[in-house]
């Protein structure tokens, strides 16, 4: 085994041992103190996948599975605690802790003003999210990534509700943790299912034993895994967690809801792609789910005012292109789009923040305006990251996006229009905030405006990175239409996907082709970034009610309220009702009933005890003759 | 039929019919004096059973002493058949009932002996000579205790028989 | 006789000696049922004597087997006599409180 594959367990380890110093001395460090140890773990885990990433690149190289311990090991079961190096998850080690050490640096200066202990604690959740996504992509087996599963999900809460003395964050962190609770089910189901039917449950032993199975088991296993990932990456019905969780600091947003935890459903498919290739029944529902929620998250993106729901829905949007991605059999476009939305979404909303940070907290975009002159950095990345979304090339979205369009009209050309008109109407409205945020002329209160100033350079540094990443990050992947064989990311990826290559059908189409239709979607987002230029980078606007099919899309389709009568209600109704009734009636009742009954019968009892002493006496003479009865002649 | 024959079922006849008339009785004088009858015809049964010491001893104890006292006390209360109250009738029948089965679930359980009392030879165990010998031999000191016992009746019965008034006054004299 | 007969016979007193304390409310008639019933068992056992010691004396001429009991008869009758002396001081006690002596005034026994 390769050198630093050996200590590959340091990787997670050390976000660990960071959550354990800044939780437990909370009240003793200082912040600087704090804000040093838990970003440098992160970045000298980031040291330590480069390595990692440097042997998985050496040629000749095959995936290696460092065992640490026995997980569960009782007669017919066996599952390790192990840790499994291979490109896809040394990918995903780059990503999780390159952009968390920026995310962390930058959350240095963002949280300055919360106290030392509360300082402390953020970072504390923040390492520990990181400790639990590392182990999600790091592990052997499905039960080690449900571990990493649930730790973030339980991270995700915390951080959601950091500030924990506003009910509605409480609510809103309540409501992720139920939602992603829901989409655990159908996880362990299929892990319950693999168990049984593979007896194992390490991704090499299920996909060797799933190329022997029937297509309804690996079908309804892939669902079920598909329910985990809906849950997690906020896909239909179980998107609407993502939202509400913009309640937490917009750090933990920009990494737990743009880059890491919300990828974890990708990966999961990604990593099961042998599975879903047997299954072209779940592979066609991924699709179509990604699709539709793509375009729904879109057209509710059109009409909202707060800048981090914007992104919010801009990344259920994509999330849903990904997820159409894996649903047409394109694995690597699926992860290609990962890592880049990765760099331009976690540039957005560290901007978002960096917005906030200088309106003192204030996110509604139709209060701000004209700030590309007071924060430049901060406009300037912000505009790199816009494009980048919007797919324009030579940015990195533009050579991830197309990939997948590309693949989805080789599948079905319904997915391939329905993907353009998403990627219009993300152009639309990612340009919509970024007039209103940053052109026209101020809309705030004068008290805003004296206090405007550029973020420091701790928010600033990763900012500028960040776009950096988000200008060469498509290269990586460049299209055979531009250049043969120069997509370095599909080669370098190519043995994790090598099984399910074949499996999916589809039908080429030509280079030139290909490169017109390019053109011509390019062409058309421009003119949507025009026409958004034209709607919103004026002077002297200001928020228009917004009346009918407007007013639908800025109550997100009522989904919440949808959600609320059908399921919340009746559980409220069943609840109030098994507490009055079945618990107070019944169980109390019997509880009682059984001391009243008890109570009766001494009271019964009593009255043999009349001072009689002639019925003591019959009493007396009558269990005599019982017992004789017992003793001769039943031979108790 | 031999004569022991007859003499037994003859006895047996008042014993159990004395018996019946014992609880049967309204006034209890009745009552004392067929208890009597009953106590005649259980020393005719040990006669017949040649326990010749118990059958004068039952006669002289039971019937001459213990017979007597109750007949004392009895008069002592001027009780008369009209002044007895009855208990219900359910608890009679209940009485009745549960003397009844009691009989019968004995009789059934010993149905099976089939060994005799003997005939007339034997070696005269219940001759008074035989019987004073063992009783002061192997069981001298059951003997002796039994007079403890009766000492400590008779003191038990004096002081039961004294007014509450007479103990007090005798405890301030005696102090 | 046949030990079965004097059994039964045994048995017969014994039971109407039940009888009669289950039935009686006057508890001197109470007090003359329990003598029946001893006297019951006294026959039973001079009975039961004379079987054992006619058992023995087909083996053994000289052999004193059945004494004990009789013996024994002998013993219940000195604890009766006794017990007679103290129950009767007792029941005239409490005539002496109550006047009457109805087992049913016994019924502070309940409290």
């Amino acid at each position: 085994m390769s050198g630093m594959i050996k200590v590959g367990y340091l990787i997670p380890l050390l976000p660990l041992i960071g959550f354990l110093i800044n939780g437990l001395g909370r009240n003793f460090l200082s912040k600087r103190l704090v804000g040093i140890i838990g970003s440098g773990v992160l970045v000298l885990s980031f040291v330590l996948s480069l390595f990692i990433f440097n042997e998985v690149t050496a040629s000749g190289f095959t995936s290696q599975v460092v065992y640490l311990f026995d997980f569960i090991k009782t007669a017919g079961l066996d599952i390790p605690f192990a840790f499994q190096f291979d490109q896809l998850s040394a990918l995903f080690l780059l990503v999780i802790t390159g952009i968390g050490s920026l995310i962390h640096i930058y959350s240095t200066a963002y949280m300055h003003e919360e106290s030392e202990a509360h300082y402390a604690r953020y970072f504390a959740y923040l390492n520990l999210f990181v400790f639990f996504m590392l182990i999600l992509v790091l592990g052997s087996s499905y039960v080690t990534m449900f571990i990493g599963w649930e730790g973030v999900g339980l991270s995700s809460y915390l951080l959601i509700g950091f500030w924990f003395t506003n009910n509605n964050y409480n609510n809103a962190a309540k409501k992720a943790f139920v939602m992603n609770r829901i989409g655990d089910l159908g996880f362990l189901l299929a892990i319950f299912w693999m168990l049984s039917q593979f007896g194992v449950i390490t991704y090499t032993g299920v996909f060797e034993k799933a190329t022997t199975a029937s297509v309804s088991v690996i079908t309804g296993i892939t669902l079920l895994l598909f329910v985990g990932a809906m849950g997690k990456s906020a896909q239909i019905p179980l998107y609407t967690w993502l939202p509400d969780a913009m309640a937490g600091p917009t750090p933990v947003s920009a990494l737990i809801h743009a880059a890491t935890m919300v990828t974890a459903g990708i990966y999961m498919i990604a990593r099961s792609n042998v599975l879903y290739s047997l299954a072209p029944i779940s592979q066609n529902l991924v699709a179509i789910i990604g699709v539709s929620t793509a375009l729904l998250a879109a057209t509710i993106a059109l009409k909202q005012n707060d800048i981090k729901k914007v992104l919010a829905y801009s990344t259920v949007s994509q999330l849903g292109l990904m997820f159409l991605a894996l649903g047409v059999g394109a694995y690597t476009a699926g992860v290609f789009h990962v890592m880049t939305h990765a760099f331009f979404k976690a540039l957005l909303f560290l901007g978002a923040g960096s917005v906030i940070h200088a309106m003192h907290h204030e996110q509604d975009i139709y209060k701000m305006g004209g700030l590309r002159k007071k924060l430049p950095i901060t406009h300037f990345t912000f505009l790199i990251g816009c494009l980048a979304i919007a797919g324009i090339p030579p940015f990195a979205g533009f050579f991830s996006k197309d990939e997948i369009l590309t693949a989805a009209l080789e599948k079905n050309i319904i997915y391939y229009v329905l993907g353009v008109i998403t990627s219009l109407m993300t152009a639309f409205y990612m340009f919509r905030m970024y007039f209103l945020t940053f052109h026209g002329n101020f809309r705030g209160t004068d008290d805003q405006q004296h206090h405007l100033h550029e973020s420091p350079a701790a928010m600033t540094f990763p900012l500028v990175v960040l776009a950096l990443l988000s200008i060469v990050g498509g290269w990586v992947g460049i299209p055979a239409v531009f250049m043969e064989n120069a997509h370095r990311l599909s080669n370098y990826l190519s043995p994790v996907f090598a099984a399910s290559h074949h499996k999916t059908a589809h039908q080429s189409i030509s280079h030139s082709m290909e490169l017109a239709i390019m053109a011509g979607v390019v062409a058309l987002i421009a003119i949507s970034i025009f026409a958004a230029k034209t709607m919103f980078a004026k002077e002297g606007l200001s928020e228009e009610k917004s009346s009918g099919f407007g007013k639908l899309l800025e109550n997100k389709w009522y989904v919440d309220e949808i959600y609320d009568t059908i399921i919340v209600q009746p559980i409220n109704h069943l609840s109030s009702f098994s507490s009055r009734i079945i618990d107070n009636k019944i169980i109390d009742g019997t509880v009682n009933g059984v001391g009243k009954i008890l109570q009766f019968s001494a009271r019964q009892f009593r009255l043999l005890q009349s001072g009689q002493v002639g019925s003591y006496v019959l009493i007396m003479v009558v269990s005599i003759i019982l017992f004789f009865i017992f003793q001769l002649f039943w031979n108790i | 039929m031999s004569i022991n024959e007859i003499l037994f079922w003859f006895l047996s006849t008042i014993a159990i019919s004395g018996a019946l008339l014992v609880i049967f009785s309204k006034n209890p004088v009745h009552s004392v004096l067929w208890l009597v009858v009953v106590f005649f015809a259980i020393s005719g049964h040990y006669v017949l059973l040649n326990a010749q010491f118990l059958a004068i001893v039952n006669m002289i104890v039971y019937a001459g002493a213990i017979m007597v006292l109750f007949l004392f006390v009895i008069m002592l209360m001027n009780m008369n058949a009209d002044q007895e109250p009855q208990k219900g009738k359910w608890m009679k029948m209940a009485g009745v009932i549960s003397g009844g089965s009691l009989m019968l679930i004995l009789v059934a359980a010993l149905r099976y002996n089939q060994s005799t009392t003997g005939g007339e030879e034997e070696a005269g165990i219940g001759l008074i000579q035989n019987l004073g010998k063992i009783l002061f031999s192997d069981f001298v000191v059951p003997f002796e205790i039994s007079s403890v016992l009766f000492l400590s009746a008779m003191v038990g019965a004096v002081v039961l028989g004294k007014k509450e008034k007479e103990i007090i006054e005798s405890d301030t004299i005696n102090n | 006789m046949p030990i079965h007969y004097y059994i039964f016979l045994s048995l017969c007193l014994f039971s109407i000696g039940i009888v009669g304390v289950l039935t009686r409310r006057n508890a001197i008639v109470i007090f003359m049922c329990i003598e029946l019933m001893l006297n019951a068992v006294n026959l039973l056992l001079v009975a039961f004597s004379r079987m054992h010691q006619a058992a023995a004396y087909a083996i053994d001429h000289t052999s004193m087997a059945g004494a004990e009991a009789q013996l024994f008869v002998f013993f219940i009758m000195v604890v009766a006599a006794a017990e007679v002396t103290v129950g009767l001081a007792i029941i005239v006690m409490l005539y002496r409180n109550i006047h009457s002596v109805d087992i049913n005034f016994l019924n502070r026994l309940k409290h």
